[in-house]
């Protein structure tokens, strides 16, 4: 176990020092001219040249890069151009928005997706089969932004419009304390629409994954033992049929936690994603380096800590 | 067993899906096997029209430019809103399904965006396939230290966020001065799509090829003296055209998606340009009063993403019948003649999805 986590964190700091660097050079390929965009159109040349000086981009490249990185090791994740805030605290105030996100969508999408899934494979090819697949097709099929755009259509606008205001429209945010409720109440349409899409996917990975187990011998033995149905689904195949969607599991919490840019940015909601779409069109190299940094590590991490679990879950994986 | 040694077609008239038992028995290839069940499979029908419905759209949208007479990219206040500016509904003034905030077309936009859509989606689906289906087999035939470098960047590529890396490749090849501006908008589009894409298909083709390398007729190549390369792409890859259909099929609605969200965030295909998710941010930001700027766009995409989901499946379903498929429809009934042919058509079903962030 312990060569397994120390062999996979190096790998994973290789993985994150490659995409710093790629983004790194993607920012100077071009001009990118961050002076003139800092210091204003009527700025002089030598105003530009202040400015370039102050944050270090007139020395050359290389050495540029070797002091982010050297940086960067030490926990300093630099100075946005834009407003001088530090990097972190910018992350530091986006990422409670994102774990807000984040907790309610996978409750929802989890209760959702397995419900539909277990449904679907306890009955295979019956009408709630297949319900199921409609469902799972319509969600795979379905971009973020149309579900988002349709949700506030009816959700906010139709009914606001006709005196019902039950839900907030986007750009309204309440933070978690002091009042959880208002929290949440805010946030239920972006639960539901990251829900419902990741949801089909979690139908059909727990369908598959249960049919599949629910033919093995095993299930045989415990049904001829007398078991109730419900112990046998819900006791003895569910248990190694999660197993895929763990794993699955692992990596949307991820990605969502890292920033649901889509879903932030139809709703409003300034988290990770929203920070660094509007960082990437001023071109704010030193947040967009930083949230593309938060964003790979929650994604390698939640691929060695999934690794781990299979383990945990699964006696029969050795890991290597 | 490779495609092109299975059963010989005999001459004469193929027997039909569902001959009576007792005629003559005549040899088919996993192809025609695959065929005839598509044809056979109503869902599969059903999704062909629907993409062959927005192919029309595409290829006729110049015709459909023409004789509207409506301008897809020039706006149109004069005669493409009212007296306060407001855009025209569905039907109103000879727009059939209305216009946008700047009086154009919707439907010209929608027909016109239907060939940026179609474009983007299958040009960068066959790259990515085709990368993906190289390293794959490179990783997975060769092992060793060859295995260990492409595995390992397939890791990091999939490691990639991916939504947000290509914002910024979009955002700085916008730039006019930038190096990468050149190839801004829709080639760029493309690229980046199958840079992302190739990865997942590449990981996935590595694992057939592990297995497919260990059986006999690659030990008989190697025994008559066939070269690596010869092996590889004579022997190996015929086993793998199943499965890499099928990927391809399922991955050119991923990449649709991924088109438009770009262009919904506005790093993709340049407006006035039209593409739907271009065309869904321009709604999007003229508020909700005119439904039909933004349900029209939205519609098409979910025809065209709905139409290759349900395709990408059957296709599975056709080329490996013993995969479960998610949209399961009474074909197994009516289908009974490739029953016993059919287990070695397909070189195993592929374990793992392609799918959209």
């Amino acid at each position: 176990m312990t060569r397994f986590l120390i062999r996979r964190s190096v790998q994973g700091i290789f993985t994150l020092w490659v995409i710093v660097t790629l983004v790194f050079l993607l920012y100077n390929l071009g001009p990118n001219d961050v002076a003139r965009a800092i210091a204003g159109i009527h700025a002089t040349q030598q105003d530009l040249a202040s400015v370039r000086h102050y944050l270090g981009l007139d020395k050359p490249l290389w050495d540029q890069y070797g002091i982010y990185i050297s940086h960067l090791v030490t926990g300093n994740f630099g100075i946005s151009y834009q407003n001088r805030l530090s990097v972190l605290h910018i992350i530091g105030q986006a990422v409670p928005i994102d774990i807000s996100l984040a907790i309610g969508a996978a409750i929802l999408w989890m209760a959702l997706g397995l419900s539909v899934g277990i449904l679907a494979a306890r009955r295979p090819r019956t009408v709630w089969d297949r319900s199921a697949t409609v469902f799972v097709l319509t969600g795979l099929s379905t971009p973020t932004f149309i579900l988002g755009l349709l949700l506030i259509y009816f959700f906010f606008y139709i009914l606001t419009i006709n005196g019902i205001k039950w839900f907030v429209g986007p750009g309204q945010y309440a933070p978690f304390l002091p009042n959880p409720l208002i929290w949440a109440h805010d946030l239920i349409l972006p639960w539901v629409t990251l829900a419902l899409i990741t949801a089909a996917t979690y139908a059909r990975l727990s369908r598959s994954s249960l049919l599949e187990t629910l033919g093995e011998d095993y299930i045989r033995t415990a049904r001829a033992k007398g078991l109730s149905e419900r112990r046998v689904v819900y006791r003895h195949a569910l248990r190694s049929a999660v197993t895929p969607i763990v794993t699955q599991f692992g990596i949307d919490l991820a990605t969502v936690l890292g920033g649901a840019i889509i879903t932030e940015t139809v709703f409003g909601l300034p988290g990770l994603g929203y920070t660094v779409v509007r960082a990437i069109s001023v071109g704010d190299l030193p947040v967009v380096e930083g949230i593309v940094l938060v964003a790979s590590a929650f994604i390698v991490v939640a691929n060695i800590v999934v690794d781990a679990l299979y383990a945990v879950l699964d006696p029969r994986v050795r890991l290597t | 067993m490779t495609l092109t040694t299975v059963q010989t077609v005999s001459e004469g008239p193929p027997v039909e899906a569902g001959a009576p038992p007792g005629q003559a028995i005549e040899g088919r290839s996993p192809l025609r096997l695959a065929l005839a069940r598509l044809r056979s499979d109503r869902v599969a029908l059903l999704s062909a029209g629907m993409i062959v419905f927005v192919a029309l759209l595409a290829i006729c949208a110049p015709l459909i430019e023409a004789v509207t007479g409506h301008n897809a990219i020039a706006s149109n206040i004069a005669t493409g809103t009212d007296i306060t500016g407001q855009p025209l509904g569905p039907g109103v003034g000879g727009f059939l399904l209305g216009t946008d905030n700047l009086g154009r077309d919707i439907l010209v936009r929608i027909a016109y965006g239907a060939q940026i859509s179609l474009l983007v989606g299958v040009l960068a689906t066959i790259l990515a396939t085709v990368v993906g289906t190289v390293v794959g087999m490179l990783a997975g035939y060769f092992g060793g230290w060859i295995d260990a470098i492409l595995a390992r960047m397939m890791d990091t590529v999939l490691a990639f966020p991916y939504l947000l890396l290509a914002l910024a490749l979009g955002s700085v090849a916008a730039e006019p001065g930038s190096r990468l501006h050149a190839i801004a908008g829709i080639p760029l589009t493309i690229l980046v799509i199958a840079f992302f894409s190739w990865a997942a298909i590449g990981r996935i083709v590595r694992g057939q090829t592990l297995s497919q390398k260990e059986k006999e007729y690659v030990e008989a190549a190697h025994a008559m003296g066939a070269g690596n390369l010869r092996i590889l792409f004579i022997d190996i890859l015929p086993n793998l055209v199943a499965p890499v259909i099928v990927l391809g099929t399922l991955l050119i609605p991923t990449a649709i998606v991924f088109e438009s969200s770009l262009s919904f965030l506005g790093v993709g295909v340049p407006p006035p340009k039209p593409s739907w998710g271009n065309m869904l941010s321009d709604a999007q930001t003229s508020g909700f009063q005119a439904w039909w700027f933004w349900i029209f766009p939205s519609l098409a995409l979910l025809i065209t993403t709905l139409g290759f989901n349900l395709l990408g499946d059957s296709v599975r379903d056709a080329l490996d019948p013993r995969t479960e498929r998610i949209f399961a429809m009474r074909r197994k009934a009516r289908f009974v003649g490739g029953a016993a042919a059919s287990g070695e058509a397909a070189a195993g079903k592929p374990d793992g999805e392609v799918e959209a962030g």
